[in-house]
């Protein structure tokens, strides 16, 4: 039921993505007169959450000037952030709900389209039960909406199957930080990271996914700090890197259970700290026993020298912090890569004090906030876990229903897809999300949302994921509607209204309220103003883990911003978690975790014999609905290319510019290639962000960290050859 | 602004080019960006670098211009051509030493970095540096490039024999005072032994 219903080149006519290069009005002077209002609130894309304010003249945003005032950034942006202001007016921006037709999409009035929307939801769990219809929610969205669509999904819908695509961005180190030491959360701020002596990056490309923290690294190297970079390719900050360790893609984990070897080896680890703050070590100490550096060589590609000259320098330090980041955390062993960080950074007693610690970098926006209140398949308000009695009680006390009326933990992002294509989910309800570009094995998406009997989507601009939608609800953008995030240092921040949905668009949690109305649970939504959410959020979220109790709008604004948990009005928030050393397990002890080595999900082979991994690029962000119709950040990067060493490029034949098919156990596509001498030469980088027949995801696999449930997005196996010209299969 | 100073420090950029992005924006030329920005060589390195106009004490490109169109403010920075002046002869692009200025076509008039004066005479500081997420652009005073940074702010610059003094400075290795970037000035023979085989 779900095929596109007209075709690409109609669809696109129609909906974009177009390229806009100017603000409204144009560039010209006399589109720039008239009173205009500066209004203080956050850039939309990344877990970095810069402050930022936005030119607002009338009803629309016309441009930006930095804030320097706001600590985190103090006027800092990365291109991204300069240009995000160009969506508000764009000219592929929805402007009403639209339905599908025979020829595409025609216009539909909001009663129409939601009731439409409700109808079809109501017939399908009448008809396969309520757990038939699953909602998708987004890391960009703000905490409030979040919130609104866990509650939707449990109350107005009572399904189990909620999740978010915050399950592709950094869940293996929540889970990891969630068994280790308890909190899913950064334990540290970011003003910490200058004052280290001591910087492990790993799998972390910080100069083009989260470019404001670059300035921090190098405040570090400025300080004398040394600057350790274990990636399989050179990105921008290894420029400066003290000690660079080129890891084979896939092998994070045999690099660190190396370094942990050696420092044990050499009675480097901090015995004081470990005796009193953890358990587990010996445990840990026995597993890493046969992880000598040689050994830890042959795995990860890394000099043995260089894994013991790594491990000295981190044990050494009096202060060191490690930070990572996608690179470690999209494989099928993410959680144990995590793991083993935090297991370096207990054995040295790194932990609860200024300068010294371990941090995962958020990805998307409100990467941290997006998963505390609600939109994780297992999780309540205040991460809370939905398995807990206690919370369950809590919580349906709150939203006024009877614990055994909340539905138990569903299926994660890709499992929810999986049970789509099998035909166990028929419906889905889709926010912030556009899964055929974001999800592995693309073409297995395609499949799989082609075979639901009902598709709704809410969004601003069409993606291509909406293209193949029965309704789509025309919502709104982070500068339409008041609320918070969470940045990536566990600060919440005030996203402020700056201007009001344009044409016939609506904030999105008027659109969530009305469905629930429809749906016949309208007095639990009766809210009308974001406060309203957040107040309520406040009390759900009381005496949880995210304790955001003692959180206001007013309190943000005055602070400039709020590090949870804060469980009162008068309490300050907390910046630097575990202070105290006591950790947040029933014992107050950190757990060191054994982790053990696997195999990648898609293994290299004598067919497939080259490494694949995908990432980002500085210009764009996730799966580009947003910033591939912003015409400045398309040029600065226009198409993905496929990155490869010379040496691979010469044995196959290939040179710069030159087209080439890059093949998986899934598909091919053909892109040019970009020859460089700073990637490993038995690997290829392909950056995500495109759909169709550019997309990365068509060639990657849907193995899932059994834990956190990531896709490895970072490892496949590929064969690659020259091409005479793009196409190939689909 | 009064007590700050700007300063390039290639060794910091990311190529991020939010620099050029954010130059773009400025109410003064919207649309068009004055950075200089450059992968010095993709093919094998990840090193990147933007530059702004230094901003010469004795500019060039003043000096060439036959309409006397660039003019030098009392502060020290060197602004674009005065559009009714600017005869779009290319002079000052020729010229410049380190490659500044753009003839604009549309215009039919040379453009470069004024340093945001719009916005450093207002108290702001110049878009590129406030934006640069890792200040390899920065705008500060001194005291604090000197409290911060490892490296060391230097201004003087050879091209072989001309001295060009800037406004602008560079950061360079702590042992260096000066940036010599002639391949002559670091060879081992003296001069007379490389033009002989001239004669």
């Amino acid at each position: 039921m779900a095929k596109v219903p007209a075709s690409l080149e109609s669809l696109t006519e129609e909906y974009g993505p177009h390229l806009n290069y100017t603000p409204p009005g144009g560039w010209q002077d006399a589109a720039h007169e008239g009173p205009e209002k500066l209004v203080k609130t956050h850039c939309c894309f990344c877990g970095q959450q810069c402050g930022i304010q936005l030119r607002v003249r009338g009803s629309r945003v016309v441009g930006f000037e930095p804030w320097e005032d706001f600590p985190f950034n103090r006027g800092m942006l990365c291109p991204k952030g300069v240009k995000r202001y160009l969506q508000g007016s764009h000219p592929d921006r929805l402007l009403d709900p639209l339905l599908r037709s025979d020829h595409g999409f025609r216009k539909a009035t909001w009663d129409e389209a939601l009731d439409f929307t409700a109808r079809r939801l109501r017939e399908i769990q009448e008809r396969y039960g309520k757990d038939a219809v699953a909602i998708y929610g987004g890391a960009s969205l703000t905490t409030e909406k979040a919130y609104l669509l866990g509650k939707f999904a449990r109350v107005a819908l009572g399904t189990r199957h909620i999740d978010y695509n915050g399950r592709l961005c950094m869940v293996s180190a929540g889970v990891a930080y969630k068994l280790a030491l308890g909190i899913d959360r950064s334990p540290l701020p970011w003003s910490d990271i200058p004052k280290a002596q001591v910087l492990l990056i790993v799998g972390a490309n910080i100069g083009e996914c989260a470019p404001i923290t670059t300035d921090y690294v190098w405040r570090c190297r400025e300080n004398g700090g040394k600057l350790i970079v274990a990636d399989p390719r050179m990105t921008p900050i290894t420029r400066n890197a003290d000690l660079y360790l080129p890891v084979r893609p896939g092998t994070d984990l045999a690099l660190l259970l190396g370094m942990l070897h050696v420092i044990l080896r050499e009675g480097l680890e901090d015995r004081e700290f470990i005796q009193a703050h953890t358990t587990g070590f010996a445990e840990v100490a026995a597993s890493v026993q046969g992880w000598d550096p040689r050994t830890a060589a042959e795995y990860s590609g890394v000099p043995p020298e260089a894994i013991e000259r790594a491990a000295r320098w981190f044990a050494e330090a009096g202060r060191a912090i490690a930070l990572h980041a996608r690179g470690t955390e999209h494989q099928s062993k993410g959680v144990e890569n995590c793991l083993a960080i935090i297991n370096l950074c207990l054995a040295t007693g790194n932990i609860g004090r200024a300068g010294a610690g371990c941090a995962m970098i958020t990805g998307q926006g409100n990467g941290q906030g997006g998963r505390e209140h609600g939109q994780k398949c297992d999780q309540l308000p205040g991460a809370r876990s939905l398995l807990d009695p206690e919370a369950r009680a809590h919580v349906a006390r709150v939203w006024g229903i009877q614990p055994e009326e909340l539905p138990q933990a569903g299926l994660t992002a890709e499992e929810i897809m999986e049970a789509i294509h099998r035909g166990e989910i028929k419906a889905l309800l889709s926010m912030c999300f556009n899964p055929l570009v974001s999800l592995p094995d693309a073409n297995y998406t395609r499949e799989a949302l082609e075979g639901l009997e009902f598709f709704g989507v809410v969004d601003f601009f069409l993606s291509e994921t909406a293209q193949l939608a029965d309704v789509v609800l025309a919502g709104s953008l982070q500068e339409e509607e008041e609320g918070v995030t969470c940045s990536t240092e566990g600060r919440v921040i005030h996203i402020q209204k700056a201007v009001d949905p344009p044409g016939n668009a609506r904030e999105d949690s008027w659109i969530y309220c009305e469905l629930a109305r429809r749906l016949g649970k309208g007095r639990y939504f009766s809210f009308t103003s974001p406060r309203e959410i957040f107040d309520e959020l406040r009390e759900a979220s009381r005496g949880g883990v995210a304790d955001y109790y003692g959180i206001t709008y007013e309190k943000i604004d005055r602070q400039m911003g709020v590090f949870w948990p804060c469980p009162s009005l008068d309490h300050p928030g907390t910046p630097r978690l575990y202070e105290d050393l006591h950790f947040h397990q029933p014992d107050g002890k950190a757990r060191f975790l054994v982790t053990e080595w696997r195999e990648s999900g898609d293994p290299v082979d004598r067919d497939y014999p080259v490494y694949l991994t995908t990432g980002r690029v500085v210009s764009q962000y996730l799966s580009g609905t947003q910033t591939r119709r912003i015409g400045a950040l398309v040029d600065q990067y226009p198409e993905p290319r496929v990155e490869m060493h010379p040496r691979l490029a010469s044995r196959l034949g290939i040179a710069q510019d030159d087209w080439v098919t890059v093949a998986t156990r899934r598909t091919e596509i053909t892109l040019r290639a970009s020859v460089v001498r700073t990637i490993r030469p038995d690997t290829v980088f392909i950056p995500y962000h495109w759909p169709h027949d550019r997309s990365a995801n068509r060639l990657t696999h849907r193995t899932l960290d059994p834990r956190s449930k990531i896709p490895e997005f970072k490892v496949s196996a590929c064969r690659v050859q020259k091409a005479a010209r793009p196409g190939g299969k689909a | 602004m009064f007590g700050y100073e700007f300063y390039v420090d290639p060794s910091r950029c990311i190529g991020c080019q939010s620099c050029v992005q954010a130059c773009a924006e400025c109410d003064t030329h919207r649309g068009h960006s004055m950075i200089q920005f450059d992968f010095i060589d993709r093919r094998e390195t990840i090193a990147t670098a933007a530059f702004v106009c230094w901003h010469c004490e004795d500019p060039t490109c003043a000096q060439v211009c036959p309409a006397d169109a660039i003019k030098k403010y009392d502060d020290g920075v060197v602004g674009s051509s005065l559009k009714p002046r600017c005869i779009a002869c290319s002079n000052c692009v020729l010229a410049c030493p380190f490659g500044i200025p753009k003839l604009m076509a549309p215009q039919q008039q040379m453009m470069k970095c004024d340093m945001c004066y719009d916005r450093t005479s207002a108290g702001k500081r110049p878009m590129c540096a406030t934006v640069c997420p890792s200040q390899a652009l920065a705008y500060v005073p001194p005291e604090v490039i000197a409290r911060e940074r490892r490296e060391k702010a230097m201004n003087t610059f050879w091209f072989g024999e001309q001295k060009i003094t800037t406004k602008v400075f560079m950061m360079v290795p702590a042992e260096k005072s000066e940036v010599h970037v002639d391949v002559a000035d670091y060879i081992w023979e003296a001069e007379d032994a490389l033009v002989s085989q001239t004669e």
